[in-house]
């Protein structure tokens, strides 16, 4: 048996019945790590001897029967959350030598639970990117080829790519992301593995190093839907730290999945047929329509009038917003920090030296949209047009139970391409951005595979708090498509 | 009377706007659990979230809000049930964030009002324009290291309210009145200290001058003022440093500047182009802040009685001079203290014993109404010992000035020292049948027609009884002698 093929459902069972012990799992895991991460790139800090002392203590719990749901489960955690005592980068140099002294509500919860941390998951710096070509620590590897040209180094997608390349690979059972923009549905795409960004309030933000504070969602990676919620039902709840934490129950996400379809009314947003679009991806597009139907579902036509003003508008509220959440890296107080001969020279050294052309990039974006006079062209009128787009969200969801879209405008592509031009590269997220600006949930399942074998992953929209919907859509289309993952492409 | 500023042009007016900046009194910070403690050992007071940590965020603290809509009420001010908080961005040392949470555009109170009344008695009410909560930075501190700047950042996130007047001020004095009056509201109402010199209340103070019947001309901000004084001080140097650039053919520049108190003079600070582009947007950590106004009817239901009402109403329920009054409600404890004593007694002659002896001695001892060693019990015993004619006026300043040294109680004092007056009219007979023989020049003077001798005989024989004969026993009998 291969431990590092399993779904997590499996290997909770496993574990239980003792079929193998969580150290056996974990050590599996980390075998993986140490084999590909060096062509991978996956991870920028490996927590062997913790994850091996946390497996020991799942075993010992297992034995006393006292063991939490996700007890020695083997995940990987993106470099953007807090770790006590573990270094926390955001793939950046400026918190290279960055050693939290407490741990992020979503990982406590999961090691809470029983989970098993591998290590720190690389990312593009602070989360801005959708290759995760900007890390300070070097590019991730996709684990996937093309059929065609397999010499192509693709990218795993951004800003969660090492912890989409992670589980694809068989590197961790399952990950933390974050979902800006599309940080974990895109990679979640790009590297043929499930992931789903929940409603904005489901799983706190606090102690996740912060991009863009009304538009980050923390969330969870798998290699299947169910796993997804299971993961997602752990990292959720409401948190007193967070103020934007929604106090609501946790729904049961895993018995969600098993809901079915029938009845329910699927929405295809008409702006989302974007010029352009590769024909593999228009075709799997109207397969997934076509499974759902078959499945009793009834497909809707619906209007999403100002989605063509989504990604726009998003490139200037999260630029915003980060130009101020990221002032706070000035080397004063943490962090890497350049001498100066005087507090400013500090600063400019600090800055320059620390952040990469990609953050200073949205740096620049965001303080000049909020600088006075442009405020009110730029900043104001970005956010009415966020009302917009909620709004348009609200009115289809009068008439549909959610909503199916492709992911990306594209497979992954190769390391290098579209970084010279940052507006291409930023097309990426010209699907998945909407769901952020509305703060609903969001899913991307692989579906199928492109004519060069590269994955390719359908979304699915639903209402807020109405993840069940989002999953037992999402398990229709795993199930009817039959994807393999890698493992099973490989084979 | 206007307070005007000659120049050689003639007089020119003056036009003042404050905003305060009050320390909130509160357990913990505007956003965090940390304590808010004055004269911690620095950087011991600081959570994650006020050290600006990654990932961290601020919680807003409810107290903090019900302070602010207390002191909003109790100037009379409009409270805004939809308020929202917002980001100033500007980096500097002692700000971890990068930016401090304020409230830009829409603050928690509106528009109030603020009544001084002036040395003349006149009275002016001064708008105040809106009241909103920010939190404080931390400090630097460049005295420490001759190469390096150490940072406090025990501060740091300190609930303040932002108190910020409309131009109605027209001298140095209403301005004192006010921040006065301003500083003895939110003492009553418990929501600051309004200790300046610990910099829990500080001032920024825009000046600008003009001639009577214009428009307002460019102002100048005067930052980070810290007493009273040193307000009133800052306005007038600033005017007169304006009025000489305007006769001198020059113009106002828009500017922040500070004061030099050993100076007596302000000094540009920053120019409008330097000014900082705060770049305010509304904070997207925290939601919208929306009162119940159940609830700030159940926080104005508690507040306790402001000073203008406690001043009426020491005038109508205790007949005391509006003065009096007045210098008794300037702060709660003393008001209390007043009423204390009054209870049950001559009010007026309470009132005066508190603002004459008992002021005086707390500032002889250098003692607070707080740690005051007479307590109000205390005196009032006192007052019913010359109530009941057990000592006399004279003899009850002694006892006091006892009280004060020693903390005994009266009755005991005059019991151990015998303080107990004369009433005895045989004895008080014998002491002016011997002053009298004493004296017999004066006696002959007075009968010669030099009246006023009177007194000097009233003290001598006062002086022989060592103080303790009945001053209208004492008259009497030598009335009795000399006719």
């Amino acid at each position: 048996m291969n431990l590092c093929n399993l779904t997590i459902a499996a290997a909770q069972k496993s574990l239980r019945a003792r079929a193998f012990s969580a150290r056996e799992l974990t050590s599996a895991h980390i075998d993986a790590v140490t084999r590909l991460n060096p062509s991978l790139n996956a991870f920028i800090t490996v927590t062997e001897g913790a994850a091996l002392a946390q497996a020991d203590a799942a075993d010992a719990a297992l034995a006393a029967g006292q063991a939490g749901p996700l007890a020695g489960i083997p995940l990987a955690i993106k470099d953007l959350f807090c770790t006590k005592g573990v270094r926390t980068t955001a793939a950046s140099r400026i918190l290279d030598n960055f050693v939290p002294p407490y741990e992020s509500t979503v990982t406590e919860k999961l090691l809470a639970d029983g989970a098993v941390f591998l290590g720190k998951t690389n990312l593009d710096e602070f989360a801005m990117g959708s290759s995760n070509m900007t890390s300070a620590f070097g590019p991730v590897v996709n684990p996937w080829r093309r059929r065609d040209d397999p010499g192509a180094v693709l990218v795993p997608g951004g800003s969660s790519g090492g912890s989409a390349a992670a589980v694809a690979a068989g590197m961790a059972m399952g990950a933390t992301g974050t979902d800006t923009g599309g940080s974990i549905r895109q990679p979640a795409a790009f590297c043929g593995v499930a992931g789903i960004k929940p409603t904005y309030g489901r799983c706190s933000r606090w102690g996740v190093v912060a991009f863009a504070s009304s538009l980050d969602h923390p969330g969870p990676f798998a290699r299947t839907v169910e796993d997804c919620a299971i993961l997602l039902g752990s990292m959720s709840g409401f948190d007193a730290r967070d103020s934007t934490s929604v106090d609501r129950p946790v729904p049961d996400f895993a018995t969600a999945c098993r809901r079915g379809v029938r009845g329910l009314r699927i929405g295809v947003p008409r702006e989302y047929r974007a010029d352009g679009m590769p024909p593999a991806i228009e075709a799997l597009w109207q397969q997934g329509l076509g499974w759902l139907r078959d499945a009793g579902a009834e497909i809707v036509d619906v209007s999403l009038p100002h989605t063509k003003y989504g990604l726009a508008t998003y490139y200037i509220v999260a630029p915003a917003e980060a130009s101020s959440n990221l002032a706070r890296y000035d080397g004063v107080r943490f962090g890497h920090r350049e001498p100066g001969h005087d507090l400013n020279d500090l600063y400019e050294r600090t800055r320059a030296a620390g952040f990469g052309e990609e953050v200073k990039r949205r740096i620049l974006i965001g303080t000049y949209v909020l600088s006075a006079g442009y405020y009110d062209a730029y900043y104001l009128r970005a956010q009415k047009i966020r009302t917009l787009i909620l709004r348009d969200f609200t009115e289809a969801f009068a008439h549909v139970d959610a909503l199916l879209t492709p992911t990306a405008p594209s497979a992954a592509f190769a390391q290098g391409e579209k970084m010279d031009d940052p507006v291409a590269m930023y097309l990426n997220d010209v699907f998945t951005v909407p769901a952020n600006m509305a703060g609903v949930p969001a899913m991307s399942v692989p579906a199928g595979l492109d004519a060069s074998g590269l994955p390719l992953g359908l979304q699915v929209i639903g209402r807020p708090f109405d993840e069940e919907t989002v999953f037992a859509v999402s398990q229709l289309i795993e199930d009817a498509a039959g994807f393999r993952g890698l493992a099973g492409a490989a084979a | 009377m206007t307070y005007t500023i000659e120049g050689t042009t003639g007089p020119w007016e003056i036009v003042v706007g404050l905003e305060v900046h009050a320390q909130v009194i509160s357990q913990s910070k505007l956003f965090s659990g940390a304590a808010t403690d004055f004269g911690a050992a620095p950087n011991t007071q600081v959570s994650f979230v006020d050290a600006a940590m990654p990932g961290m965020l601020p919680v807003l603290n409810a107290e903090c809000v019900a302070q602010a809509v207390r002191t909003g009420l109790g100037l009379n001010a409009q409270i805004n049930l939809h308020s929202r908080f917002d980001r100033k961005n500007y980096f500097y040392a002692d700000l971890p964030q990068g930016y401090q949470i304020s409230q830009f555009e829409f603050p928690i109170v509106g528009k109030g009002q603020v009544d001084i009344e002036l040395a003349d008695g006149s009275l002016r009410t001064i708008g105040v324009t809106r009241l909103h909560l920010e939190q404080d930075a931390g400090k630097s501190l460049h005295d420490q290291d001759p190469q390096r700047s150490f940072i406090d950042l025990n501060r740091s996130g300190v609930a303040l309210m932002e108190i910020v007047s409309e131009p109605d001020i027209r001298s140095p004095e209403e301005a004192g009145a006010y921040l006065r009056k301003l500083r003895t509201v939110l003492r009553y109402l418990g929501t600051c200290d309004g200790n300046m010199d610990e910099g829990s209340m500080r001032a920024d103070v825009n000046v600008s001058v003009r001639k009577h019947g214009e428009d307002f001309r460019t102002r100048c901000e005067v930052k980070n003022v810290n007493s009273v004084r040193f307000v009133m001080l800052a306005i007038e140097a600033e005017a007169k440093r304006q009025v000489q650039i305007y006769e001198d053919g020059g113009s106002i520049v828009q500017e922040t500047r500070l004061f030099d108190p050993a100076r007596n003079h302000t000094r540009s600070m920053r120019s409008k182009e330097d000014a900082h582009d705060y770049r305010y947007f509304p904070d997207p950590d925290l939601l919208p802040l929306e009162l119940d106004a159940h609830w700030v009817e159940s926080l104005k239901a508690s507040l306790p009685e402001l000073p203008d009402a406690k001043r009426a109403r020491f005038i109508s329920q205790y007949g005391l001079p509006a003065y009096d009054a007045g210098v008794l409600v300037a702060e709660q404890a003393t008001a209390a203290f007043f009423e204390t004593v009054a209870r049950g007694r001559d009010a007026r002659l309470a009132a005066n014993w508190i603002t004459g002896d008992f002021f005086a001695a707390l500032n002889r001892t250098g003692r607070s109404i707080e740690t005051t060693p007479v307590p109000a019990e205390a005196l009032g015993a006192l007052l019913d010992l010359m109530a009941d004619a057990t000592i006399n006026g004279r003899i009850a300043k002694d006892v006091f000035e006892i009280m004060v040294d020693t903390g005994e109680a009266p009755g005991a004092i005059v019991d151990r020292l015998g303080l107990r007056q004369v009433t005895d009219t045989g004895a008080i007979d014998a002491a002016v049948d011997a002053v009298l023989a004493a004296n017999p020049d004066k006696l002959a003077e007075y009968r010669g027609g030099k009246e006023k001798l009177f007194g000097f005989f009233v003290g001598q024989v006062m002086k022989a009884m060592a103080g303790k004969g009945n001053p209208a026993l004492v008259n009497e009998a030598i009335k009795r002698r000399l006719t």
